[in-house]
């Protein structure tokens, strides 16, 4: 059974002692029409990654729109009707088609069976058709961007958007209610699969930490996304028959839309960000060469944030006229949030200390991720203050705070993942000196497009505006350039990662030498997963960092006789 | 767990289940979360009924006076009756009769039907009496006004309730062909055991919807909002 988990060694640079296996997923049938009907978890993660990358393509050219208009002080680029156009559609394709599905989607669907030692999905027809109605979503959502775009935020607040606004909102409201069911279904596979499908000796304390973390957010997309269905197909209806309860007119609440709406988009931010501790705690433990300190702590600190994320959603509301009661208690169970969030932060650090670390680039994701992690969850303790959010409220402070998370905690450790396991998807390995550097370029040009924003937000730059005061400038251009360096940044991966689809060096089962049932099947592995159902007698993280040590400095000694 | 590989393959057994247990506790469970999901889904619209009911209940009184609580009351009992044939329906499909589980089922959705022409006749009506939100004035004829965001949540309610009705219709139309065609043995009946599921879930809801809506105050028909 020792077979089962062994430190393996780091790939020696370039040199591929490997051959792809002869069959795989990828080769198992070949066409258009065979990705199409795929029931494979796999090739359904490859079908979302290339969705999600779309989106976070068109949100990323959004971005660089903004960037480019807040350049100058007076409203020169665009004016503010199509400004407000583009940030809301930045916000709804980043937010809606990307961060909520991209690891849960893509990583998720490819890697959690095979880290559970399953064949597939519980409900592999669902899965495929979670891709189906979370594309169709999509689609409504690019023809509402198409005809005419849509103004009212991603938010879509009411009375502006049922009463006032003459853009696309019904059609952008279809396409994140059907992404939202594309998102269900995936929770649903994922919940089921955990419980259902785990290979035999792999019990819950044994779970890599990466499931249990989809596995809180899984419960927050069954538990919260319906609730924002069911309040964009109310805004739709009202805005289709001019009457509904969101209208004060006949006695409606526009606070209720509110209520409903954050009631899932609060916990949404965990179900974008939990999957990137998910991601995390996989590529910390493998590139230090220790089991995740506290395992038992971060994995239920995963189900702890999914818990209190329910209870929070009122600090969105503290300037909505909501009462200051609630908003004191939404304050303070805020504050309760930061505890098991800091949980997983502690422990990250703490398997670092006295661990081998090695600094290949999805370590160094993960390093980004742990230090814009913990400057953006500390900064929501700013906002979760009551009398600092009254001041903050609508500034660029909370702008840059949302971005430290989601793109400083989300994105990074979606590069990271895929980084890790690109060459588990495709059996072949990215170039590892333009990784670091992209990594580099992108750690760098997120702070400097976003630390300016916690200052210019601060001294109270209002966010949704074309146009500033002069004296803001010269914050908005260190933020600009900085969004350009992090452009270039992201489209390193791109040109190198399909590069690397042909040219890069072929992998092997196990490049990382890390452990845990995915790295025990071929790269790519083929449909079933594994030839035969594994049988898991180990904890989780089964690394040994005196070893890992050992082997250092063995080579280093080798480097050393054969060059001296 | 791993004997079933030597067997030959259980019918209705997907190949990335260990065994039809293991299937079926799947299904059970992933059933169950869904519907959890639904509870959610409609949530959002009971919380506006909340609302609307602590801030105006003496609108909501003088609304409610419009609903028929007879034709309403009539449509309970067709979903009751429903649910019982559909219990009758995974009852058969347990036992292994095949015929008993495909009329079962014909009966089942025969009820359906039933209630979705009965709240036909009752959208109807609404429409004759001028009692469609959005289109007429409603301060001609109400005392509140907020009567008309009573109106705009029933027709939301019912109208997503009977959304759900023409789905489960279908889907037990579909599990009935596959009854006849054979498909399920008492050891693998999961299908039909997860349209009940979902088909009870169904009627629980308008268990709920009818005394939300019609059971406000039924004996003083007509009555004005006298409000309490």
């Amino acid at each position: 059974m020792d077979t089962t988990i062994t430190p393996a060694q780091m790939t020696n640079d370039g040199e591929s002692v490997h051959t792809m296996p002869a069959v795989s997923y990828l080769n198992a049938n070949y066409g258009l029409k065979s990705w199409l009907t795929t029931v494979d978890h796999k090739r359904i993660g490859i079908l979302y990654l290339i969705t999600v990358s779309l989106f976070f393509a068109i949100g990323g050219i959004f971005a660089l729109m903004i960037r480019l208009e807040l350049v100058t002080p007076a409203g020169d680029v665009f004016t503010a009707e199509a400004y407000n156009k583009i940030f809301t559609m930045h916000g709804v394709a980043m937010v809606f088609f990307f961060l909520i599905p991209a690891i849960p989607g893509v990583l998720g669907n490819f890697v959690l069976p095979i880290m559970i030692g399953a064949r597939d999905m519980a409900f592999p027809r669902i899965n495929l058709a979670s891709w189906y109605i979370f594309s169709f979503g999509a689609v409504l959502a690019l023809l509402a961007m198409i005809t005419g775009g849509v103004d009212t935020g991603w938010t879509f607040y009411t009375p502006y958007s049922t009463t006032y606004s003459n853009t696309n909102v019904v059609l952008t409201g279809l396409g994140a209610f059907f992404a939202g069911f594309g998102s269900i279904f995936t929770g649903l596979n994922f919940i089921v699969t955990v419980h259902k499908m785990r290979a035999p000796g792999m019990t819950w304390s044994r779970l890599p930490l990466f499931v249990w973390s989809n596995y809180a957010a899984a419960l927050i997309m069954l538990l919260g996304t319906p609730v924002v269905a069911i309040a964009i197909v109310l805004v739709a209806l009202e805005r289709l028959f001019g009457v509904g309860i969101f209208d004060p007119a006949l006695g409606g609440d526009p606070i209720l839309f509110q209520h409903l709406f954050w009631f899932y988009s609060h916990p949404a931010v965990y179900i974008m960000v939990l999957p990137g501790m998910a991601v995390i705690s996989e590529l910390v433990a493998c590139f230090t060469r220790r089991r995740i300190f506290g395992y038992s702590f971060v994995a239920f600190s995963s189900l702890g944030i999914a818990v209190l994320g329910f209870l929070v959603w009122g600090h969105h509301m503290f300037v909505s006229g909501q009462s200051v009661y609630a908003g004191m208690i939404f304050s303070i169970l805020s504050f309760l949030v930061a505890i098991p969030s800091a949980v997983k932060v502690f422990n990250w650090s703490t398997t670092m200390y006295k661990g081998s670390v090695s600094y290949q680039t999805p370590m160094l994701y993960a390093i980004g991720f742990i230090g814009l992690f913990t400057i953006g969850g500390l900064t929501g303790l700013f906002l979760a203050t009551l009398p600092i959010d009254v001041h903050v409220h609508d500034t660029y402070f909370v702008v840059a705070h949302f971005h430290y998370v989601m793109v400083g905690g989300t994105v990074l450790a979606y590069l990271g993942g895929i980084h890790f396991w690109w060459p588990k998807m495709f059996g072949r390995m990215y170039p590892e000196g333009w990784g670091r550097l992209s990594a580099l370029l992108i750690f760098v040009g997120f702070n400097l497009t976003f630390f300016p924003q916690f200052i210019v937000g601060y001294v109270g730059m209002p966010r949704r505006y074309h146009a500033y005061p002069p004296e803001f400038q010269v914050l908005n251009v260190m933020s600009t350039a900085g969004a350009t360096v992090l452009a270039v940044g992201l489209l390193m991966p791109l040109v190198y990662f399909l590069w690397s689809l042909k040219k890069g060096p072929i992998a092997g089962p196990n490049p990382w030498g890390a452990v845990g049932l995915e790295w025990q099947t071929a790269s790519p592995p083929p449909t079933e997963n594994f030839h035969e159902t594994p049988v898991v007698t180990h904890e989780a993280y089964e690394y040994s960092p005196e070893e890992a040590e050992q082997q250092a400095s063995i080579a280093v000694e080798k480097k050393e006789v054969f060059h001296g | 767990m791993a004997e079933s590989h030597s067997h030959a393959h259980p019918k209705g057994l997907q190949h990335h289940f260990d065994d039809l247990t293991q299937q079926h506790e799947a299904s059970t469970l992933g059933m169950w979360g869904f519907l959890i999901t639904e509870v959610m889904f409609f949530g959002g619209m009971f919380m506006a009924y909340i609302l609307y009911r602590v801030y105006y209940m003496d609108a909501i009184v003088e609304a409610s006076h419009e609903l028929d609580w007879v034709l309403g009351g009539v449509n309970t009992l067709v979903l009751l009756c429903s649910s019982l044939t559909m219990a009758f329906a995974v009852h058969a499909a347990q036992e292994g009769h095949r015929k008993a589980t495909f009329n079962w089922l014909l009966v089942t959705t025969t009820f359906g039907v039933g209630f979705l022409v009965i709240k036909a006749f009752e959208y109807a009506s609404k429409f004759e009496h001028h009692l469609i939100p959005g289109s007429v004035d409603f301060t001609d004829k109400f005392a509140y006004p907020q009567a008309e965001g009573f109106f705009f949540l029933y027709f939301a309610l019912t109208g997503v309730h009977a959304i759900h009705m023409i789905i489960g219709i279908g889907v037990v139309l579909w599990v009935a062909f596959r009854a006849r065609r054979g498909d399920f043995t008492p050891n693998y009946y999961n299908p039909v055991e997860m349209t009940g599921l979902y088909w009870h879930f169904v009627d629980i809801i308008w268990i709920f919807l009818y005394p939300l809506l019609y059971l406000i105050e039924p004996l003083k028909l007509g009555a004005s909002a006298a409000g309490h």
